[in-house]
């Protein structure tokens, strides 16, 4: 036990290593241990794969079997949901219970806590494609080799950024109650008019036409891409869309926050 | 205001002997100031919560801030811990900015929250707020001196009302702090619960802590505040230690049948508050004897008649009332 000095506490005196890990600790563990968190994250992507994965036979599109074009999309399906509900839905249940008044009374540094929740999604974007990846091998005999699913995993993992970013400006403008609900209202649409579910050249045309205006069809590109597909359009391209998306979202997210800390404490 | 609020006789005996019998407000010379608002003024678009307070609290007092909902007490606390700006005037939390990470790993709260996640067990909430803090106090006696050690391995989500209300008392405690903010501790909790939870402050603040009450319950002010500031409608309305605050604050409670109606009484010199009770009436005075004497005069087939000293929470609306007049 450290004795008591005359001042014995100063911000700088903590171990700041120690906290984010033990943030990140918990941020994983408070999720995980949430069925309604993790299994629509990691078991829907898995279920879907096995409902749907084995139905298109020797089908090939954008140069790929579709079992694994399937891989990549239902993956970046997982990341969606996982870094959107973690900070979308999460943020809102947090602001309506009153522990992020407590947290922000708290020292905690507020880098700590976004860290912490970006690191959480990364890590269910992980977890998601091992699930898909082991669902893929053993009922369809797929295999990626090892550059190709490192490739897959870094996409997968850096496209928890965008999905984070929108998640914050819902969870801070959104009820607690009606977020869930409005989330999934949000992605179910997008990721299905994105190509997600199935390749974007078999939906109608003016969902084809819609596609392009929405990020979850820019990420999918991406993990197709790092997959081995032919993307549609460049690479650059979709980095730079999603770039912008991030820099919008993200500001809307501050614009949500601003609004919400004025009357948090009304 | 439904408190019972006489106090058996051993318990107010077994109080006066834990509390010191000098609650003296704290000499300003000796005692630190380690929080301050100075003139603070603070509105919400049309509502004006705070009206030019000044508040000081010196080091090692137990400061209640005593007034009923909405008088500005938890606006006074979210000012003091740096979750709210002021509108005019100066707040100071350890000589800076209350938002500044060296203020805050000094200060716990409990404040009025619906919960914290509920998937995390209680030993596991108490060790990721430890984290935050540079000299945390350890988690098993944490857990003591909140009374939770029986529940540490369960999850937050399992527990009963009471038993978080513990969990957010063990939180505000786990960083050790020189200053420690109650909002509304023991709103919802019974009177059995209320008094359990006393004993649990008064060890904490047995070791010359700093601690700012907030309460609408004028006995909880008592039962643990060295000095008490009342505070109703954003202005501070009056200052002192528990037995100068009840001594300003005695009233008398009168009882008669009558067919006189609520508000002719309610105006009449000297009465605070009149409530219909059947064929009675409650009615709460300053003095008794002018208006019993006015009832009667109204009323000559008055009966029933019974007067008696008014409970504590009596006397505090009295006090509200003539701050208002």
């Amino acid at each position: 036990m450290t004795t008591a000095t005359v001042n014995p506490t100063h911000a700088a005196k903590r171990n700041l290593p120690h906290l984010y890990l033990i943030e990140t600790k918990y941020e994983f563990l408070k999720l995980w241990r949430l069925r309604a968190y993790s299994l629509s994250t990691l078991v829907f992507p898995v279920m879907f794969y096995l409902i749907i994965g084995g139905s298109f036979g020797s089908f090939r599109t954008q140069g790929i079997h579709v079992s694994a074009y399937l891989v990549a999309c239902f993956a970046a399906v997982g990341v969606i949901n996982a870094a959107v509900f973690a900070f979308g839905a999460s943020v809102a249940a947090e602001r309506g219970q009153g522990w992020t008044m407590l947290k922000r009374v708290s020292p905690m540094p507020s880098s700590a806590a976004f860290t912490a929740k970006t690191l959480m999604a990364m890590m269910f974007s992980a977890l998601v494609l091992v699930a898909l990846t082991a669902t893929a091998f053993l009922l369809q005999g797929v295999r990626l080799p090892v550059l190709t699913w490192l490739q897959l995993l870094g996409t997968l993992v850096a496209g928890v950024i965008p999905f984070a970013a929108m998640g914050l400006a819902f969870g801070y403008a959104l009820g607690p109650n009606s977020a869930p609900t409005v989330l999934n209202l949000v992605t179910m649409p997008m990721t299905f008019a994105s190509g997600l579910y199935m390749p974007i050249t078999q939906l109608p045309p003016f969902v084809q036409h819609i596609a392009p205006y929405l990020p979850a069809y820019h990420f999918g590109q991406l993990a197709l891409a790092a997959i081995g597909a032919h993307p549609i359009g460049t690479v650059g391209h979709h980095v730079l869309v999603l770039a912008g998306f991030t820099a919008v979202l993200l500001a809307a997210a501050t614009l949500a926050y601003r609004r919400d800390e004025g009357r948090t404490y009304g | 205001m439904t408190l019972p609020t006489a106090i058996p006789t051993t318990t107010a005996l077994a109080e006066a002997a834990r509390k010191p019998a000098t609650s003296t407000i704290p000499h300003p010379e000796t005692h630190r100031v380690v929080a301050e608002l100075k003139g603070v003024s603070k509105r919400y678009g049309e509502v004006q919560a705070l009206r030019g307070v000044d508040l000081q609290v010196r080091s090692g007092e137990v400061l209640a801030l005593l007034g009923p909902n909405g008088a500005g007490k938890t606006t006074s606390v979210g000012l003091l811990l740096g979750l709210l700006k002021p509108t005019a005037g100066e707040v100071r939390l350890f000589g800076g900015d209350p938002d500044s990470p060296d203020a805050k790993v000094r200060v716990g709260a409990m404040l009025q929250i619906s919960g914290v996640p509920a998937t995390l067990k209680v030993r596991e909430h108490l060790e990721l707020f430890s984290s935050y803090y540079p000299a945390p106090m350890p988690i098993d006696r944490t857990l003591a001196l909140a009374g939770l050690a029986e529940v540490a391995e369960r999850p937050y989500g399992k527990l009963s009302g009471g038993q978080k209300q513990r969990v957010h008392f063990a939180l505000a405690l786990i960083g050790n702090p020189d200053l420690l903010f109650l909002d509304e501790p023991t709103t919802g909790m019974d009177v059995g619960a209320r008094r359990a939870f006393w004993e649990q402050v008064r060890d904490f603040i047995g070791s010359g802590r700093t601690v700012v009450l907030t309460t609408h319950y004028l006995e909880e002010a008592d039962a643990l505040a060295d000095r008490i500031v009342v505070v109703d409608h954003g202005e501070v309305i009056a200052e002192g230690t528990p037995a100068q605050i009840k001594s300003r604050t005695a009233g008398r409670r009168i009882h008669a049948v009558t067919t006189l109606g609520r508000d002719e009484v309610l105006g009449l010199e000297g009465v605070v508050s009149v409530e219909r009770n059947g064929a009675a009436l409650e009615i709460l005075a300053r003095r008794a004897e002018p208006v019993v004497l006015d009832l009667l005069r109204r009323d000559s087939a008055l009966h029933d008649l019974e007067v008696g000293g008014a409970g504590l929470e009596d006397a505090f609306l009295a006090l509200t009332k003539r701050a208002q007049a």
